[in-house]
């Protein structure tokens, strides 16, 4: 992923509240970079510094107080997250490919990286190719401290992988084939060719009320309500954070 | 895990509720955080620098001594901080490697003191990043080799209980370890030197008779020059046959490169003996005469440049084999070209291709001989090109194989120059251990001093002689005293002279004694033999009063030994026989294993004190102590 580091930072020495206000913005390496690249600049321009600005993209985040208005984190709990997130991230941006390498670390013996793929894009809810601190941020809060009805609504926003609002049972094998991936081949007994398949079987048996080959939101709801394992299940990783 | 990756472990947690709706069986219970603390900020006080990170950081890497529990021991209750009395410049490295996961070697710093201070916060440098890890193994190697050469020194000790064939083979190895391996060092380079010469000489026109065409001398003197080509090859036959007796493995020795040269050096001489009759192959022995210049490539035991240089041009081996290539792919092609370009010419000295490759060799080293030269226009050209070439193709290689050669012999120059300072280095740490001991036994002896003054009672005296030991100093003679009442008849610690002195005059009967080891080993153990000896209880028959001593000792070989307080046995005496027997009938549970001990006995007069040397026999007067001091050992 991108490693850079902040060479370009022309700000002053004095750390201020990260704004998206314009000043903010006309600040940002890559609006400058648009803008000199547009326009005639003069003998007298400093063409150095363009040139480091080129080489980084960075996004800061929201301030404190409005991601602790939109998620459930207290302030401490954000302040902590973004530390470990920045560590990992110093431009602020995860792309696709940083996310991959670090959710397959997690799974050495299989392949995570489909599974991955479909968390890359149940997190970036703006689909702009990369998840931001705010992206990131939000989604753990549902996870950790949202309501039941919260949790599994993401993870039907998880399987609709075309969040058309349906779950077909193809965007149900490409997860299931995906969260299989990730056992890898050493296991007892062995994942079989169509072990996926049987398993959205039973699936759709279970969630599909009626029978018209796709799982809505509400079916979806309803049936986990219902269900006494996974009600339980929701609760169990309260304590992460 | 990575360090990293550590961070991003709750999130993977949170995503796992991904799987809860698809989940067949129920989920396992989740691990909980006894204590959930909140992440703090600790101080770590190195040297007084203070460096603060999170404590989550330093929990990434538990098997550490930051990221353990083995941090409390250093916790400082009073002021909240871990305190670590080490260097701040590497702490600054280990605590990056926390924060960034990646290790980092700091170039200015020594590789010895970076990786102590790494072994002692219990970090693997085999985790250093791969931008720094190659200046760190680099380093590494350079120590190691130093190290090396050191331990390589130190086999050059003499070993005690060698063979003399050992010996032999040593002296020829190092002509510096004995008078006579380096008379004979110097005797052969004589005559080598002599038999060079000898060899040019014999070549020379030396005056010839008149109506006679000169004669060069070897013809002349024929008789004296043989004599001394005899005498030098005798000398080599013997140093031969010598070296070949006395290497450890003789066929490795034969096969090697200096006894191959030796050989051929000697060989056409007695080829030449054997074949003086036989006029046809005399011819033949002629130009074995040539082989006799061998005897030049000998100094080159004598020189250690010479060495160097034959080292080097091996180790330069690929790249005078690609000057030897393209040299010959460059002669080929300008010799080609040069005769197809001079065969219209009609007096040519290019007659062949081969004939040319003269021609072009002598161009491109720049020779410029003259007797081959072109004629036509275009074997001008071509000439010229060839010249210019040439100068290329040569200068490629040359630097390589210099600095080469200038790394070796710097390298050997520096290995000199560590063993010279070595020696310096060891003589002066020689001289400080024996100071320490010395100011023992000068304390002691002031000490007693002070005991035999207390019936004087003079303070000033007393003032006088109690001199201002440090603390250090004080609690380490404490600890030698405390060694010496110790042990069961109160063995006591004195110095090397005192000790001779004693073991001289006592000269009485030797018990029986095995092999007396010397254990110098032991740092303040102090006694300097152990022994196992048969017990004897019965009363020592010449345990009469005063003089006799028993010595059950030591052969002390171990002269140069005494870094360490040496031991004694000695000090006064008892007079009383059932003093003695009383004595004899302890066993002694000494510290050391040694099972059994024996007895001896061991009158000195009184005092001891002034002079070590003293009057160690008589018997004079009351004795201050009755203690009989047994030397079991």
């Amino acid at each position: 992923g991108k490693d850079p580091n902040p060479i370009g930072q022309t700000e002053g020495s004095k750390w201020q509240k990260p704004r998206l206000s314009r000043k903010s913005l006309m600040k940002c390496c890559l609006v400058k970079w648009i803008i000199a690249s547009t326009t005639q600049q003069g003998p007298g321009k400093d063409s150095s510094d363009s040139d480091l600005e080129l080489s980084m993209v960075r996004h800061q985040p929201e301030g404190l107080e409005q991601l602790q208005a939109q998620t459930q984190f207290t302030r401490k709990e954000l302040q902590s997250l973004y530390r470990g997130f920045k560590n990992e991230c110093p431009s602020g941006l995860v792309d696709e490919e940083t996310f991959k390498t670090i959710y397959s670390q997690f799974f050495p013996q299989g392949d995570a990286t489909t599974y991955a793929h479909f968390l890359f894009n149940a997190f970036d809810m703006d689909r702009n190719g990369s998840i931001r601190f705010e992206d990131f941020v939000l989604g753990l809060s549902v996870l950790l401290r949202g309501s039941v009805t919260e949790k599994l609504r993401w993870a039907f926003n998880l399987y609709d992988i075309n969040k058309d609002g349906y779950i077909t049972k193809e965007e149900m094998l490409a997860i299931m084939t995906s969260i299989y991936d990730m056992m890898g081949r050493c296991t007892l007994p062995s994942v079989r060719d169509d072990s996926p398949f049987e398993h959205v079987e039973k699936f759709f048996q279970k969630m599909d009320r009626n029978r018209d080959g796709v799982v809505t939101i509400d079916e979806f709801i309803e049936t986990c309500q219902k269900d006494e394992s996974i009600m339980a299940s929701m609760q169990l990783f309260e304590n992460v954070i | 895990m990575a360090a990293g990756v550590a961070a991003w472990l709750p999130f993977a947690r949170a995503a796992a509720i991904g799987w809860m709706p698809v989940a067949n069986l129920p989920m396992p219970v989740a691990p909980t955080e006894k204590s959930k603390r909140q992440d703090e900020l600790i101080i770590l006080n190195v040297s007084g620098r203070r460096f603060q990170t999170w404590r989550n950081t330093l929990d990434r890497y538990p098997d550490t001594l930051l990221g353990s529990s083995e941090k409390e021991f250093f916790y400082n209750e009073e002021t909240k901080e871990y305190f670590f009395d080490r260097d701040p410049d590497v702490f600054r490295s280990v605590l990056n490697f926390y924060r960034t996961g990646k290790l980092h070697y700091p170039r200015y710093e020594c590789i010895s003191s970076y990786d102590e201070e790494l072994a002692f916060f219990g970090i693997v440098p085999e985790i250093i990043g791969d931008c720094c890890y190659e200046e760190y193994k680099d380093r590494k190697r350079e120590n190691a080799e130093r190290l090396m050469d050191d331990q390589e020194d130190n086999k050059d000790a003499k070993l005690p209980n060698m063979t003399f064939r050992e010996t032999m083979w040593r002296a020829f190895e190092n002509p510096h370890t004995s008078t006579m391996a380096l008379v004979f060092y110097y005797v052969t380079g004589f005559f080598i030197a002599v038999s060079v010469i000898t060899n040019v000489v014999e070549t020379v026109p030396c005056g010839s008779a008149p109506n006679q065409k000169e004669v060069p001398c070897g013809e002349r003197y024929t008789v004296a020059f043989f004599c001394m080509d005899t005498a030098c090859v005798m000398i080599f036959t013997v140093e031969y046959l010598m070296r070949l007796f006395a290497a450890p493995s003789r066929y490795r020795f034969m096969r090697s490169v200096m006894s191959i040269i030796d050989v051929v050096a000697i060989l056409p001489y007695y080829i030449g003996l054997v074949m003086t009759d036989n006029e046809d192959v005399s011819g033949a022995f002629v130009t074995l005469r040539v082989f006799r210049v061998f005897r030049i490539f000998k100094f080159s035991r004598h020189s250690q440049g010479l060495r160097i240089l034959g080292y080097t041009l091996k180790s330069c081996a690929s790249e005078l084999g690609f000057l030897l290539f393209s040299l010959t792919m460059a002669i080929i092609i300008f010799a080609t070209v040069m005769f197809y370009a001079e065969k219209g010419s009609s007096s040519s000295k290019f007659t062949s291709i081969p004939a040319s490759f003269w021609y072009t060799i002598v161009t491109m080293t720049t020779l410029g001989y003259g007797d081959m030269v072109p004629k036509t226009i275009a074997g001008k050209i071509f000439g010229s090109i060839c010249s210019l070439s040439g100068v290329l193709v040569i200068a490629l290689p040359v630097p390589v194989i210099v600095s080469n050669f200038s790394r070796i012999y710097h390298q050997n120059q520096r290995a000199d120059k560590r063993r010279a300072q070595k020696k310096a280095r060891l003589a002066r740490i020689r001289i400080s251990k024996t100071g320490s001991s010395n100011a023992f036994l000068h304390s002691k002896r002031n000490g007693l001093f002070n005991e035999a003054l207390e019936l004087t009672s003079s303070t000033e005296e007393e003032q006088r002689l109690s001199k201002s030991t440090s603390l250090l100093e004080s609690q380490h003679h404490h600890l030698l005293h405390c060694l010496e009442k110790t042990t069961v008849s109160n063995h006591e610690f004195v110095d090397e002279q005192y000790y001779q002195q004693s073991y001289l005059d006592a000269g009485l009967q030797n018990y029986p004694s095995r092999s007396p080891s010397l254990s110098s080993q032991d740092g303040m153990t102090g006694t300097c033999c152990t022994r196992r000896s048969k017990k004897h209880h019965t009363p020592l028959p010449n345990a009469s009063a005063a003089t006799h001593m028993q010595p059950l000792t030591h052969t002390h070989t171990h002269q140069q030994g005494l870094q360490e307080l040496s031991t004694i046995h000695i000090q006064p005496l008892s007079t009383s026989r059932s003093s003695l027997n009383m004595r004899v009938d302890e066993p002694a549970p000494l510290n050391c294993q040694s099972s059994q001990i024996t007895t001896a006995i061991i009158s000195i007069p009184t005092p001891p004190v002034t002079t070590p040397e003293g009057d160690a026999h008589l018997p004079a007067g009351p004795a201050h102590q009755n203690v009989v001091k047994v030397s079991a050992l």
